[in-house]
């Protein structure tokens, strides 16, 4: 069980190979490698483009809030192996920004812990999105579809 | 106690964080809510009723009837948007 929050960026193949080394138990490894996304938004009459965005946490409370939710998802799996690397500072556009990879005997687990922990720390999670627009920087709202994500979980939890 | 302000509460309250000593009758998140309203147009606006933002209490996830009685550190955050 491993949980990093950093600024810079992160080698998806380097991480994978020190979570799997020496643990021939887990049969499946699954793997979400989050990226900023190019947007657009509409000011007016106006489509801009939003190519960059600042990620704000709570340092401290973001490391147990991750721990927490890693906990919960070994408690939920059999799981072999945890990853959560999770990015903050100023991104562009196609720059990684999260890296949750999950290793299980079998891949059923591995497919729904990956699931359930990136649904939960977008929730979860303090981080908080700022996107530069050609108006000026602008805060993003929470969005109703990652907390009916987070929800399918909830009901899950017996 | 120290009260921290996150993303654009910071902003509205016009600081990241402020050491406050609050009344000994000020004992859960939702009473320190009301007594920082007091202290300046931005907390009012920052923390009005009705506003979406979450606390923490010692850096977990909070409700307003959690006490802070011993508490260190009380944040205020609107709703999170990682990922």
């Amino acid at each position: 069980m491993t949980v990093r929050v950093q600024e810079g960026d992160f080698d998806v193949g380097a991480e994978l190979d020190r979570l799997t080394k020496g643990n021939k138990r887990i049969g499946g490894l699954a793997v979400f490698v989050g990226l900023v996304r190019e947007m657009h938004v509409r000011e007016g009459l106006h489509r801009d483009r939003i190519d960059a965005l600042t990620l704000e946490h709570y340092p401290g409370m973001t490391e147990k809030a991750l721990v927490d939710i890693e906990a919960e998802a070994n408690r939920r799996w059999p799981l072999e192996a945890t990853l959560i690397v999770h990015r903050y500072g100023r991104m562009e556009a196609g720059d990684r920004i999260v890296l949750v990879a999950v290793g299980s005997p079998h891949r059923e687990a591995a497919f729904e812990a990956c699931e359930f922990l990136v649904d939960w720390l977008k929730t979860k999670a303090p981080f908080w999105k700022l996107e530069e627009t050609p108006a000026g920087d602008k805060w993003v709202g929470a969005h109703d579809g990652d907390d009916a994500a987070a929800a399918r979980w909830e009901k899950k939890s017996q | 106690m120290k009260v921290r302000y996150f993303a654009w509460m910071k902003r509205t309250v016009g600081m990241a964080d402020e050491e406050v000593a609050p009344p000994a009758e000020v004992k859960t998140v939702g009473d320190l809510v009301v007594w920082l309203r007091g202290r300046s147009t931005g907390h009012a606006e920052a923390l009005a009723e009705g506003a979406a933002f979450g606390a923490a209490v010692d850096q977990r996830t909070a409700t307003f009837d959690v006490p802070i009685g011993g508490a260190r550190e009380v944040a205020f955050f609107p709703p999170f948007t990682g990922g």
